[in-house]
C-alpha cells in the first residue's frame, strides 16, 4: 500500500461573499479578490505541512495543478514538485498531474519533470491528465482538440524520456524538429505514470491499455467498482490481469483529536458551496469538443437548466453518512477506511486531509494523526488484503515493460 | 415560398448537404457560427428574385465532418470547390455573421470570379473597438439570443423554449467553431490585407444593437474593401436575416438587381 496526503491548496484568504454575488467562483470571478499577502502565508503553511507529512511517515504528497479560481493555488504542478524534490528526502512526490493538452511545448515538460526525477533521486511520480474543461478556458488551449493533445503530447513525452536524441516530431498537434533535451529522468525506464480521474470510460480504457493505474478520484464505492470492472476487463483484452497496483483511490479525510473538532473542520470540504471546482457555469466544464459525443443530448439539458446537475448536490450530512467524506477520531475513520479498502481494494491511497478554511495547526493535527495513528494500521490491513503498491508488485511501468502478458482473450477495443 | 430541393455534393471527402431554390442570378448563402434553422423568411423572401444554394457547412447540420479542417479559410476553399463544380463562374455571395467571414476569404481568393458580395454582420476582422462575444463562456440559448435585439424575434424563430434537437445542434455548432476559428477567435490576422484585391460591388448590412460582433467593426471592412458601402439597420441586432428578414431581403435584392 502507497498512502500519499494531498490538499488543494485551497485559497481561503478570498471573500466568499463576493463569490457568492458574483454567482461563479471559478474562471471568471476576478482576481481583485486574490490577496497575494494571504497568498504567501499560506504556500509557507502548505510547504511546513508537506514537509511534516513526510516526518510522521507519510509515503507521498500527491501534487495537481488547477487555474482561475480559489480552490487551488497551485498554477503549476511542477513548482511545488521541485520546491519538495529540495525540501524533502524520503517522500513520493506523486504528481496528478500534469495537464498534457495545455502544454504548447510537451518536450520542455518532459525536460522539468526529468528535472524534478533527478533533482529529488528518483521520487517522481509523474501522473498526466486532461484537465478540466474550465482549464482549457483558462489557458486558452482550444477543448475540441483535448483528448488528441493529451495522447500525443503523453507519446512524445515518454518517446522524449526512453529513445535518445536528437529526433524529429512531426505530429498532428505537436511539431518539433530537433527533440533533444539535455535532462533525462533518473528513473528507468522511465517515472511510474499514474492516471486520476473520474468516471470517464475513454481514460480509463486508456490507461488500462498502457497498465497505468488509475486513480479515482472520491469517486462512490459502486461507481469506484464499475471503474475497476472496466479497467480490468480492458486488461484482460491485452492479456494481464489487473490488481491493486492498478488502483489508487482518493479519499477526502480529515481527522482530529475530538469527534467535535472533526466534524467542524470536515464541513470545510463544503467550502466551494459543494462543487468540488467551484461554482461554474456548466459550459465552463465542459466546453464544446471536450466531452464525449455520448453524452451530448443529457449533457446540453443540464446546461440550461433543464436537468440536474448529474453529481447532484448533496448535503455535508448527506456525504459523511455515504462514506464519500470521512471524519472524526483516528479510532472513527479506520472503520470506515476499512470498509472501503474491503470494497474497492487499492493499492495506492491519497488522503485529501484538510480543505478550505481549516487552520494550519489543525491541518498540522490532521497530517500527524494520519501518519502516526492512521496509516500504520491501515498498512497492516493492506498487507493482510494483500493491497500491494506498484512499488511492492515491481509492476511494470507500462505495458511495453511487461513480461507476463497472456495471450489475449479478445481483441482490444 | 420557394420550393427547395436537396441534394449531396461529394467535395473534399465531405458529404455537404445543399439546398437549392427559386429563379434569377446564382446567390450562394452562407450561414451563421450556430447554423441554419429549417425555415427562414430571409431565404425565401430572396429566392423570388435569385436561385439560392444553401448548404449546410462541413460539420454544421447534415453536412459531414472534415477531421482535417482546421480553418476558416478551408472551408472557403472547399466553397470555392463546390462552385467550380457546378460551374457557377460568377455567383453573388451572401455572408451572414460567421458565413460573412468564409465570403469574404472566398472573394479574396478569386476576385475576378465573383458577381456581387454581401457581408452581413461579419465575423473574421478583429473590432477596432469592443470584442467579438465569446460563446465559450455563456450558454447555448443566451449565445443564441444574444444574436437578437428583439427577444420575440428569437422566440418566433427558435420559440421560447428551444428543442433538445435545438441545444444538441448548437453544441456541435459551437463545437466546428472551436476546431477552427479558437485561436485568434473568429477573426483572421491577415484577411484586412487580402480585401484590398476585392473590386466586386459590396453591400455591408449591420444592425445597430449588434451585441455579437460590435458595429464598428464595419469601418474597418469598409476601409480595406474599395467598393463597399453600409447600411445600417436600427434597432436590429446581430441577426438581420431572422429578426428583420424583409427589410434584408428587400435590400440584398434591390442590391443585386443593380
Amino acid at each position: 500500500m502507497h498512502l500519499m496526503y494531498f490538499t488543494e491548496q485551497p485559497m481561503s484568504a478570498y471573500d466568499a461573499e463576493a463569490g457568492l454575488k458574483y454567482g461563479a467562483t471559478a474562471l471568471t470571478f476576478s482576481n481583485r479578490h486574490f490577496d497575494p499577502v494571504a497568498g504567501s502565508r499560506l504556500y509557507g503553511e502548505y510547504l511546513e505541512q508537506y514537509v511534516y507529512a513526510e516526518e510522521v511517515g507519510i509515503d507521498g504528497i500527491m501534487l495537481n495543478e488547477h487555474h482561475n479560481a480559489p480552490f487551488c493555488m497551485q498554477a503549476k504542478a511542477n513548482i511545488f514538485a521541485a520546491v519538495l524534490a529540495g525540501a524533502t528526502k524520503r517522500v513520493k512526490i506523486v504528481l496528478l498531474g500534469n495537464p498534457l493538452p495545455l502544454s504548447e511545448n510537451p518536450i520542455r515538460l518532459a525536460e522539468e519533470l526529468a528535472m524534478i526525477d533527478m533533482i529529488s533521486k528518483g521520487r517522481l511520480v509523474s501522473g498526466f491528465v486532461r484537465g478540466g474543461g474550465q482549464e482549457q478556458l483558462a489557458t486558452g488551449v482550444n477543448p475540441a482538440y483535448n483528448r488528441e493533445r493529451f495522447e500525443e503530447a503523453h507519446d512524445l513525452i515518454i518517446k522524449t524520456w526512453t529513445v535518445p536524441g536528437p529526433f524529429r516530431w512531426e505530429g498532428t498537434h505537436y511539431q518539433h524538429r530537433v527533440v533533444n533535451p539535455w535532462a533525462l529522468p533518473l528513473q528507468k525506464p522511465y517515472p511510474r505514470v499514474w492516471i486520476p480521474g473520474v468516471i470517464s470510460k475513454e481514460t480509463i480504457i486508456w490507461a488500462a491499455k498502457q497498465r497505468y493505474p488509475y486513480i479515482a478520484l472520491n469517486t462512490s464505492i459502486p461507481q469506484t467498482k464499475q471503474i475497476w470492472q472496466l479497467y480490468d476487463e480492458t486488461a484482460a483484452t491485452l492479456g494481464y490481469r489487473s490488481g491493486p497496483e492498478n488502483r489508487g483511490y482518493l479519499a477526502r479525510i480529515h481527522v482530529a483529536e475530538t469527534e467535535e473538532k472533526a466534524i467542524q473542520n470536515a464541513k470545510q470540504f463544503m467550502w466551494m458551496q459543494g462543487e468540488f471546482t467551484g461554482l461554474a457555469h456548466p459550459v465552463w466544464a465542459n466546453p464544446s469538443g471536450y466531452f464525449s459525443p455520448s453524452g451530448r443530448r443529457n449533457f446540453v439539458e443540464f446546461a440550461v437548466g433543464r436537468a440536474k446537475n448529474p453529481r447532484g448536490n448533496p448535503t455535508f450530512e448527506q456525504q459523511v453518512a455515504d462514506g464519500m467524506i470521512i471524519c472524526g477520531t483516528p479510532k472513527q475513520v479506520l472503520s470506515r477506511i476499512r470498509q472501503l479498502l474491503e470494497e474497492t481494494r487499492p493499492g495506492i491511497m491519497a488522503v485529501w486531509g484538510n480543505d478550505g478554511n481549516v487552520s494550519h495547526q489543525d491541518a498540522m493535527t490532521c497530517i500527524r494523526l494520519l501518519g502516526q495513528e492512521v496509516f500504520p494500521k491501515v498498512r497492516e490491513w493492506a498487507k493482510e488484503l494483500e493491497l500491494t503498491s506498484p512499488f511492492e508488485a515491481e509492476a511494470p511501468v507500462s505495458i511495453a515493460y511487461a513480461k507476463d502478458l497472456k495471450r489475449p482473450v479478445a481483441a482490444a477495443e | 415560398m420557394a420550393a427547395w430541393s436537396e441534394s449531396t455534393i461529394d467535395i473534399a471527402g465531405i458529404k455537404l448537404h445543399v439546398a437549392r431554390g427559386g429563379e434569377g442570378p446564382p446567390v450562394l448563402v452562407l450561414h451563421r457560427d450556430n447554423g441554419a434553422p429549417e425555415a427562414s423568411a430571409f431565404h425565401d423572401e430572396l429566392a423570388k428574385s435569385a436561385h439560392l444554394l444553401l448548404p449546410h457547412h462541413p460539420g454544421w447540420g447534415r453536412s459531414s465532418r472534415a477531421e482535417w479542417m482546421r480553418s476558416v479559410r478551408d472551408l472557403a476553399v472547399i466553397y470555392r470547390g463546390v462552385l467550380a463544380d457546378l460551374g457557377i463562374d460568377r455567383p453573388v455571395l451572401v455572408g451572414l455573421g460567421f458565413g460573412g467571414w468564409i465570403a469574404a476569404e472566398m472573394a479574396t481568393m478569386a476576385p475576378a470570379e465573383l458577381a456581387k458580395l454581401v457581408l452581413v454582420a461579419p465575423l473574421g476582422i478583429r473590432p477596432p473597438e469592443g470584442d467579438i462575444l465569446d460563446q465559450a463562456i455563456v450558454s447555448y440559448i443566451d449565445y443564441a439570443r444574444a444574436g437578437f435585439e428583439d427577444q420575440g424575434a428569437f422566440d418566433k424563430v427558435y420559440g421560447a423554449e428551444p428543442t433538445t434537437d435545438q441545444l444538441e445542434a448548437w453544441d456541435i455548432a459551437r463545437e466546428m467553431c472551436f476546431r477552427i476559428a479558437w485561436k485568434p477567435y473568429m477573426y483572421s490576422q491577415t484577411l484586412p490585407h487580402l480585401l484590398g484585391n476585392v473590386k466586386a460591388p459590396t453591400l455591408i448590412v449591420w444592425g445597430d444593437k449588434d451585441k455579437v460582433v460590435p458595429l464598428a467593426t464595419a469601418k474597418r471592412y469598409l476601409a480595406t474593401l474599395p467598393n463597399a458601402r453600409l447600411e445600417v439597420l436600427a434597432d436590429c441586432g446581430h441577426c438581420a436575416d431572422l429578426e428583420r428578414p424583409a427589410s434584408l431581403a428587400k435590400l440584398v435584392g434591390t442590391f443585386i438587381a443593380e
